[in-house]
């Protein structure tokens, strides 16, 4: 028994150097590869969408079967990309194609990203609202998809509660439809809003998107247009009308919202009981795919003068960088595949199928009827609400005292509560700037 | 039987004691590539600004005063020498009770130690998510939730620990008791010993080492506490206080993860409340084995 212990024990022993052995072996055969590999460069892009994981590999290789450049498709799993670029990057066969989400994102790789002004891919661009410029002026990002989000309504139940979607054209004519349907909620069957969850599967939605309303009202008014240092909150007497109706006008428990996910307040949506759903223009296909046909999303009105005219929060967190730092051959290979991605009709088309809209000419339309929602609007004359909360500073602990606040307050909505939500969004701000500039 | 042999240990341990080093070093290896190079490497990156390793530039000690006046790290600390004090002392004195119940040859005392060893068995992270459903459930019905104020959180958290822990620790105080030894006890009742003296004077001297083993793994897991931390409560609620932000129930390795996430600005402090973090818990772990290995006895 010993001597069979002993001659595992050894066995183990060699294994592991055998292993260690193979491994140094591996760049060694590599350095033979190198030159050829030099030449044409070769592609690693990291992808951040993971929904966009399946396709993006296909494209991969039809773009490899089609040119002989070798394409990898890394996609970090879902909130850790940061982390994941920041160990890829380290490595020395780096991503070659990374996402910056934002500019405090681009303040992190602004060394890593390569100026994609004069390139053919900026040429395809059709807007430049969604890229981010460094402080020198240099196109580091390229926002390559772009996302709105607003209030989803469910259009067959409010027609069964009496109203039309023109009905609704401001916070008044909102509130007086919620209210209505509120207290009708017995006899109809469903009631006005789904629940306002604040458990962070849902809490997002609202100390992220929602408090863009306050943000961006009060950037436009100050001509706001790099991160500052300080924010009044002068609008957050409308963000608390809409968070009170959010509260108010549903069947949920307001008491118990840290507890309520994003899963039952999207089951409300699609099981038919409720009207009123905040969220973006991402769950138009799993909502149709829901059964729900007769969707529309209009926009987050909160009570400023002259929202008539607002349109869809629209933006991106999506935004290509190219990496500065590898050899120029692999950067040209990465423009190369880019430029192909959103040029090539069908793979133009598999792109806008996942990521919905891309600004880019000669993309084709996209099937997403939120978006289509959104450009109505924009056509309209409406002005788009831009997403401001890209400026906010260390975003997730900016959220997390704001949830803790808005918790309190929804269980609990008093004056004193809602003061604690206000020092959350202005204290909280100068202190998450103070944190990360200083 | 064939005839007895005499060897001469010298003979054989010579050429053996000659190839050492070779047959060290794999494994002398695997330990330098996996813990000593990252270690000083570390040590190094607390006195540099660096988003990935390759780009890091000197700073000098900028990042450990920065470390110094974190009022989340202070407020981190303070919740981890309390935690770390309430759950020593809960997890110690109630595993030590159930383990001595269990070794009183009770029916069926097998199928109460895998029951109470099988919480040890769950990852940290589920039991996180878990609890924090079971506090939410029962907290609901006074309306009201785990992440309204820290007392709830801090609670909740050693509540959540005793009860994934106390199982390992009575595994460990079951072998200990167990080896106290049957002539010893026997002469005690001669003697005329009482229960509770042979209980503190005969069997909690004897289980020593087990106790010195079961209160270094308590400390260090109650310091190291990140899983259950993150998955229960997230460090939330989180208040701003006199002008700073605080994480109400966040314990010390949760503040270094969430400070390394700020920006990059910050992963070269995170990296020097690591080491900070490293030297405290080394220091407390070692005074700890001094005290309690002083109390063992020789059997």
């Amino acid at each position: 028994m010993k001597k069979l212990f002993a001659l595992l024990l050894t066995l183990a022993m060699v294994l592991s150097l055998a292993a260690c052995g193979a491994k140094e072996e591996a760049p060694a055969d590599k350095g033979e590869n190198a030159p050829a590999a030099e030449e044409t460069g070769s592609v690693y892009y990291l992808n951040f969408k993971p929904e966009f994981d399946e396709a993006l590999q296909g494209l991969a290789k039809t773009y490899t079967e089609k040119t002989g450049v070798e394409v990898k498709v890394v996609t970090a799993a879902s909130g850790t990309y940061s982390d994941t670029l920041t160990a890829e990057m380290a490595k020395d066969e780096a991503p070659t194609i990374f996402n910056i989400g934002n500019m405090s994102g681009l303040k992190d790789w602004d060394e890593y990203a390569l100026d994609l002004k004069d390139t053919a891919l900026a040429g395809e661009l059709n807007t430049d609202g969604f890229n981010l410029y460094n402080e020198a002026g240099e196109l580091k990002a390229m926002g390559h998809c772009f996302e709105s989000f607003g209030i989803i309504v469910n259009v067959d139940l409010l027609n069964a509660a009496g109203y039309e979607l023109s009905d609704i054209t401001n916070f008044e004519t909102l509130k007086a439809c919620a209210d209505d349907i509120h207290a009708r909620a017995g006899e109809l069957g469903f009631d006005a809003f789904t629940s306002a969850g604040l458990d962070g599967s849902s809490s997002w939605r609202f100390s992220g998107h929602l408090v863009n309303m306050p943000l961006f009202y009060e950037f436009r008014d100050d001509g706001v247009v790099e991160q500052p240092a300080t924010v009044t909150g002068a609008y957050l007497d409308n963000f608390r009308n809409i968070w009170d109706l959010y509260i108010t006008d549903s069947s949920a428990d307001a008491k118990t919202l840290s507890t309520s996910t994003g899963d039952e307040s999207k089951a409300m949506l699609t099981e038919g009981k409720a009207v009123f759903y905040q969220n973006g223009s991402w769950e138009y296909a799993s909502l149709t795919e829901a059964g729900l046909t007769n969707l529309a999303m209009i926009p987050i009105y909160c009570g400023v003068e002259g929202e008539e005219k607002a349109g869809l929060c629209s933006g991106t967190e999506n935004c290509w960088a190219v990496n500065s730092q590898v050899s120029e051959a692999d950067q040209k290979a990465s423009l190369d595949f880019l430029y192909w991605l959103v040029t090539d009709a069908e793979a133009a088309q598999v792109v806008v199928d996942q990521l919905g809209a891309i600004p880019f000419k000669s993309a084709p339309e996209s099937a997403n009827g939120f978006l289509a929602d959104g450009n109505e609007l924009a056509s309209a004359g409406n002005y788009t609400v831009t997403w401001a909360f890209n400026h906010t500073p260390n975003v997730d602990s900016f959220r997390a005292t704001l949830v803790t606040a808005l918790t309190a307050y929804s269980a609990d909505p008093t004056d004193a509560n809602w003061d604690a939500v206000v020092s959350a969004y202005v204290d909280g701000w100068a202190i998450e700037y103070a944190t990360v500039n200083g | 039987m064939a005839k007895k042999k005499v060897t001469n240990v010298n003979l054989v341990q010579r050429p053996i004691k000659k190839w050492a080093p070779l047959f060290i070093l794999p494994t002398f290896a695997a330990f330098c590539i996996g813990f000593v190079w990252p270690f000083l490497q570390g040590i190094y990156l607390s006195f540099c600004n660096f988003n990935t390793p390759k780009d890091a530039k000197w700073t000098g000690i900028v990042n450990y005063t920065k470390v110094f006046s974190d009022a989340g790290f202070m407020n981190a600390f303070k919740n981890t020498a309390a935690f770390a004090i309430v759950s020593i002392i809960l997890i110690n004195v109630v595993a030590f009770f159930i383990a001595y119940a269990l070794t009183q040859k009770l029916r069926g005392s097998n199928l109460f130690r895998t029951v109470f060893f099988m919480p040890n068995l769950i990852g940290g992270v589920v039991l996180g998510y878990i609890w924090s459903m079971i506090f939410d459930g029962i907290l609901k019905q006074y309306g009201t939730y785990l992440t309204a104020n820290g007392t709830y959180g801090f609670w909740g958290l050693v509540i959540l620990v005793a009860w994934q822990q106390i199982g390992y620790m009575m595994i460990i105080y079951i072998a200990g008791l167990q080896a106290v030894p049957e002539d010893m006890l026997e002469a005690a009742r001669i003697d005329g010993a009482n229960s509770k003296e042979t209980l503190f004077k005969v069997i909690i001297p004897n289980v020593m080492p087990a106790i010195t083993t079961c209160t270094f793994l308590t400390l260090t897991n109650s310091f190291k506490m990140f899983d259950q931390n993150l998955a229960l409560t997230g460090g939330l609620p989180s208040v701003i206080e006199n002008g700073a932000k605080v994480n109400v129930t966040e314990l010390l390795a949760l503040n270094i993860y969430s400070t390394y996430n700020i920006n990059k600005n910050w992963h070269g402090v995170a990296q020097a409340k690591a080491v900070v973090f490293f030297i405290l818990v080394a220091v407390l772990a070692i005074a700890q084995q001094a005290a309690t290995r002083s109390k063992e006895v020789q059997q």
